[in-house]
């Protein structure tokens, strides 16, 4: 990758909002909400408001950060892992809206005002959800680095098609590539997850 | 990456007028392609015309039996009235990608998509297409996934889109808005071919923006179908695919929309492949004949040979579940 926008530590910034994730409070001088063509220089930062985890934040970002970027060097939330940067490997994979997405694949200005999910959203306090607790019963990782992007696209994959049966399980989760080959396993828990919700429900 | 300005759009008059007014201006839908074209430096835009707020992902009816849709309305869409009135859609698009990115990825934005050849990706190598005048790197390099048909001595890239495909199977019309108003282009148009000039790869101007896909209501796209070979079976570009849409009226062909993706720099109408359907019963002789004439006109490099075989075993297999499925 030639330039990634490099996060300078003064802008690890969130202006206002409840901090929960360890980020350093900076004023508001990044606030100024100048209207897009009358602001001076083309990469000025811009102000956002993001609900991560439930929580709203307001940060200033340069524009060409990636919500990727935007969520570990600036919010602090380093489950969705930087793999591949380029859409191929799904362990960015976070919830927008409750939709999965590549946080690798956008910028994080297109989403002012949305909410966005992590795997350190999932739990409930102790309680893990029950595709955490299924991965974690079923061995379904090795060295762990595809793990949060596989465990938020299961998550979402259960939204959209609950009771998926387990031979089409492959075919949905086929955005998220796990180079230690943990297919089996990651389709098992996910086949047991769904049944453990489903009596849930 | 370069720093640019980041506008986000309140409306398509204000959309068209600041691409008319900045002529390095950009829209930006899903960002699913154009992230990666600018971190990588092949795409530079002045300003990004965010179009997500403008309301343009909706999908409705047209008095004719036709659809809709709107040029944001996401790849994931699993909307019934395509699912059954136009399945080589669906199809299509449930092939492309992952489900993470069809949840981003949008129809104006798919049709834009630029080329997945692996010089085009890397500025270090030569490309044409990128910076025209500079040559082609795959011409000496490693054809193997380029095309088959419709190429030129400066760029032999193939046109990635599934979702392509299957609209020129389904003969759909782009709508388009510019500072001088709408007006419509046909799907078949839409993608220019290489030519001497790579680098003008649509016939959309730098000031139009897309609105919508329109689909007319054919006898024939009910009864379509897409299928897509590719190395592995799911998350991968089309090494060939084809989408068709036949009408049979008692027992013979009456209509027939053939198209190819994979093999070409862009969805590659196989009109060869129709006519050999036209008049005749929908069985094996004369989808054997439609599958050998859709590669008419290939002039295939040494390492791509195989994609002659491929894009007429993926015409025979798409006509022969078509017919199978009725
Ligand atoms: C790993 C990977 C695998 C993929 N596999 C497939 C596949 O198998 N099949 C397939 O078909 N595709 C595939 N894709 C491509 C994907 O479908 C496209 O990236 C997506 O459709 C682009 O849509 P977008 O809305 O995200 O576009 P953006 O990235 O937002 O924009 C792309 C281009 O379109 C322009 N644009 C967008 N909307 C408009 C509009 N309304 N008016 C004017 N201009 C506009 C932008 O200016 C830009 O130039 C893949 C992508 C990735 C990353
Ligand atoms: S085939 Fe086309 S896109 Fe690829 S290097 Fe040659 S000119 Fe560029
Ligand atoms: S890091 Fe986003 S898909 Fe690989
Ligand atoms: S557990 Fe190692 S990449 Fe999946």
């Amino acid at each position: 990758m030639p330039d990634e926008v490099s996060p300078h530590p003064s802008r690890r910034t969130v202006v206002a909002g409840g901090l929960t994730v360890g980020v350093a409070v900076a004023a508001g001088t990044y606030l100024s909400a100048a209207g897009a063509e009358t602001a001076s220089a083309a990469d000025a930062t811009r102000s956002l408001s993001l609900i991560v985890n439930g929580e709203r934040l307001k940060l200033a970002v340069d524009p060409r950060s990636s919500l990727l970027d935007t969520l570990r060097d600036e919010v602090g939330v380093t489950g969705p892992k930087k793999g591949c940067n380029q859409g191929a490997c799904g362990a960015c994979t976070v919830l927008l809206d409750g939709r999965r997405v590549l946080s690798c694949l956008t910028f994080a200005v297109l989403h002012d005002g949305q909410e966005v999910t992590t795997v350190e959203g999932l739990a409930d306090g102790d309680r893990l959800h029950p595709v955490q607790q299924a991965f974690m019963d079923h061995d379904a990782f090795q060295c762990g680095f595809c793990t949060s992007g596989q465990i938020m696209s299961a998550v979402a994959l259960l939204e959209e098609q609950p009771g998926i049966t387990e031979d089409r399980i492959p075919e949905a989760m086929s955005g998220n590539l796990c180079r230690c080959a943990a297919y089996c396993n990651i389709r098992d828990a996910i086949a047991s997850a769904s049944d453990t919700m489903a009596k849930g429900r | 990456m370069e720093p640019f300005q980041y506008v986000h759009a309140r409306s398509v008059g204000e959309a068209v007028g600041l691409l008319a007014r900045h002529p390095g201006a950009e829209v930006i839908a899903g960002a699913t392609d154009l992230t990666t074209l600018m971190r990588d430096g092949i795409r530079r835009p002045s300003h990004l015309i965010d179009v997500n707020g403008l309301a343009l992902d909706e999908i409705s009816a047209l008095p004719d039996g036709g659809l809709r849709i709107g040029a944001l309305c996401r790849n994931a869409t699993d909307d019934q009235r395509i699912v059954r009135g136009f399945p080589a859609l669906v199809e299509a698009l449930r092939s492309g990608a992952s489900p993470q990115i069809r949840n981003r990825a949008t129809f104006g934005g798919n049709l834009l998509q630029r080329v997945r050849c692996p010089y085009y990706r890397q500025p270090e190598f030569a490309c044409n297409r990128r910076d025209p005048g500079s040559g082609c790197a795959a011409l000496d390099g490693d054809s193997s996934r380029h095309a088959i048909l419709g190429t030129s001595g400066s760029c032999i890239a193939v046109h990635p889109s599934d979702c392509a495909v299957a609209l020129q199977a389904l003969d759909a019309e782009v709508v388009v808005r510019g500072p001088r108003g709408e007006r419509r282009i046909p799907i078949d148009a839409f993608h220019r071919l290489p030519g001497r000039t790579p680098e003008r790869e649509v016939m959309l101007r730098d000031d139009e923006i897309i609105l919508a896909v329109e689909l007319p209501g054919r006898a024939s796209s009910a009864h379509s179908h897409y299928v897509k070979f590719r190395e592995r079976a799911s998350y991968a570009f089309a090494l060939a695919s084809a989408a068709v849409a036949v009408e049979v009226r008692g027992g013979t062909v009456r209509s027939a929309r053939i198209a190819l993706g994979g093999v070409a720099p862009k969805p590659w109408r196989a009109r060869a492949a129709e006519h050999a359907l036209l008049g005749r019963p929908f069985g094996k002789d004369a989808i054997d004949a439609a599958a050998r004439a859709a590669t008419k006109g290939a002039a295939p490099r040494p390492d791509n040979t195989y994609k002659v075989s491929l894009a007429q075993a993926v015409v025979q297999r798409a006509l022969t579940e078509l017919g199978g499925a009725r």
